[in-house]
């Protein structure tokens, strides 16, 4: 039984990071998806037969050390499952693809909460066995000392031979497992919140507020130490768990809802080294690969996010980005004006272009828009022109959102292209449509060294033969930046919404 | 070697190896890559099973079970929508 346990369980190890590099391509992460899943599967099963060997050897051993293991206690497992399924089956099956940022922000939290519980719930086992040996102690005590030094075991010691380790070690990484997961568990919420507008994606910001979290941080810090040390303290575990939802809640509130790629990218990883801490807590080797390979994997986006904003993650952290409208300085004291088309004059351009290039951004999924934007490029290909989709990489409220939503209305992924598949051609290119993106299309990112996007990378649609933006209004972007996009000589806009310009488009080509 | 050692290097490797892994996924993918990665982050389901059948107090239990439905939620959720976004990737003329 043993042996199969341990089949099973580096079955799910090999399935884990064949159905991540499957993940890799196209064509062939679907069924990577359904390997991982599989692995799954097979750690859950070989975790049940541990869990029922381990029963067995308790009650042929001892008769009386087999109550403490309740055996209701598979009752409770099956019915979290169950919970699971319940909720996660039809989260699943409901959820619209451009609210997809905030399905995996709250599932991310659950992820933090689970390895919260899990930390706790291995401390209290210890806490629980630390109790009952101090009461069996209160007892003997007076009759014979020799015994009470006998029994007499730490806190510290149950922790460190429950979890297969140093107990303080053990301590220590029951600890992380806590504020890791808490500080991801309200995070989270917090993402899910912005995402979902039920809080303002405006970053809060207050004074002091870095000194404030910094303090925070310090407090934390204190109070691992003192449950390390100490975890008789009853009240210390509690403070820690309290701490770390402080601490998730102050850590996202100052990020504004553009910056939320990041900050999901980062709380993925978070939840990866929360199960990672857990696995070092229960002495589970599963969960500390697994837990380092989603950690690494968040790593790995929250870094590609960064360098596609040309930012530090501790700007995007801590600066509080697009709360202040900032002016660019080529758009000082002068008047410009912009010109603006209706869809039927922009009709004549796209039925003669050759090629085209779509960006899209935030405000199409906004508009719902992807479906009526797939409809219109099949127009314009049956026209003879050739259609690529630039992606910008933070376009969209999280990693890859953009895609996603274009995969849904059945864009081919042939046809998404990263900007630097588009750039190096753009001069070729008649028209590029913008359509709800501003910031990832600001030519000052390239030519203008005091504007605040200064140096990250864009679709350069000014370099296009015409640009046209579908825009409602000149409003600045998320960034507060103005665009001088809008103003140049080959700019036209075409206010109002999304959606309907481009069903007016469509209409167009259709009666022409 | 002790056993706190090793684990140390196995998180180590298993780190580099999901660097060098993830670093591979083309930008349409991240998506369904970080919905995917969020349910293998349930891993620590198999965790809250073996501390729920080792619970000793309800306190313990009760904490134990609801790991596991938190975990169960993100596992069944995040696998399930990850194949729903993958399914609707397809190629020219698929």
């Amino acid at each position: 039984m043993e042996a199969l346990a341990t089949i099973l369980f580096v079955g799910a190890g090999v399935g884990f990071i064949l159905g991540l590099r499957m993940l890799a391509h196209p064509e062939t992460a679907r069924k990577g998806n359904l390997v991982s899943a599989c692995a799954m599967g097979s750690a859950v099963l070989g975790t049940l037969v541990t869990i029922l060997e381990a029963r067995r050897g308790l009650a042929s051993d001892a008769v009386e050390t087999a109550a403490s293991a309740s055996p209701d206690a598979l009752l409770y497992v099956a019915g979290g499952l169950l919970v699971g399924a319940v909720v996660g089956i039809p989260a699943a099956r409901l959820v619209k693809m451009t609210s997809m940022p905030e399905m995996v922000a709250i599932f991310n939290g659950f992820g933090g909460a689970a390895s919260l519980l899990v930390g706790w719930g291995t401390f209290q086992r210890a806490s629980t066995a630390h109790q009952s040996a101090q009461r069996v102690l209160d007892g003997v005590t007076g009759d014979n000392s020799a015994i009470t030094t006998e029994v007499n075991v730490s806190l510290t010691a149950l922790l460190g031979s429950f979890g297969g380790g140093d107990g303080r070690f053990i301590t220590a990484t029951i600890f992380l497992a806590i504020l890791i997961g808490g500080v991801t568990f309200t995070g989270s919420l917090i993402a899910f919140g912005k995402l979902s507008g039920f809080i303002t994606t405006r970053p809060l910001l207050y004074r002091g507020q870095n000194l404030i979290n910094g303090l925070l941080l310090m407090v934390i810090a204190g109070a691992g130490v003192l449950l390390v040390m100490n975890p008789e303290e009853s009240w210390v575990l509690p403070v820690c768990i309290g701490l770390s939802f402080v601490l998730g809640v102050a850590a996202v509130v100052p990020i504004g809802g553009g910056d939320m790629p990041v900050v999901i990218s980062l709380l993925n990883s978070y939840s990866g080294l929360a199960a990672c801490a857990a696995g070092f807590a229960t002495d589970n080797t599963l969960l500390i690969i697994v837990g380092a390979l989603v950690g690494a994997s968040g790593i790995v986006l929250t870094r590609i996010m960064c360098l596609a904003m040309n930012r530090s993650l501790a700007n995007v952290l801590f600066s509080g980005f697009g709360s202040v409208t900032k002016q660019s300085s080529g758009a000082k004291g002068e008047h410009r004006e912009a010109r603006s088309l209706t869809p039927h004059d922009a009709y004549y351009v796209l039925e003669a272009a050759s090629s085209v290039v779509i960006v899209p951004g935030y405000g199409m999924a906004v508009a719902q828009a992807q479906h009526a934007v797939k409809e219109l490029a099949d127009q314009l290909e049956a026209n003879g022109a050739d259609v690529r989709f630039a992606v910008h990489p933070v376009a969209g409220r999280m990693p890859g959102h953009m895609n996603v939503l274009l995969a849904e209305a059945n864009v081919p992924y042939e046809q998404l292209a990263e900007i630097d598949d588009v750039n190096p051609s753009m001069e070729t290119v008649d028209v590029a449509l913008v359509i709800g993106a501003n910031d990832v299309v600001n030519p000052d990112a390239k030519g203008n060294e005091s504007s605040p996007l200064y140096g990250m990378p864009i679709v350069e649609v000014n370099r296009a033969r015409n640009v046209f933006v579908l825009k409602r209004s000149l409003r600045t972007g998320f960034a507060g930046v103005e665009n001088p996009l809008f103003y140049l000589e080959n700019t036209s806009m075409i206010f109002g919404d999304a959606k309907a310009t481009i069903e007016a488009l469509v209409g167009e080509f259709k009666s022409g | 070697m002790d056993k706190i050692q090793i684990s140390a290097f196995i998180f180590l490797l298993a780190m580099f190896l999901g660097l060098e892994l993830i670093r591979k996924v083309p930008a349409q993918l991240h998506t369904p890559l970080m919905s995917g990665s969020n349910a293998i982050s349930g891993i620590t389901l198999i965790g809250a099973m073996v501390v729920a059948s080792q619970a000793e107090s309800s306190l313990g239990l009760g904490l134990a079970s609801a790991a596991v439905g938190f975990a169960a939620v993100n596992v069944v959720g995040g696998y399930l929508v990850t194949d729903r976004m993958l399914a609707m990737f397809k190629k020219r003329g698929a």
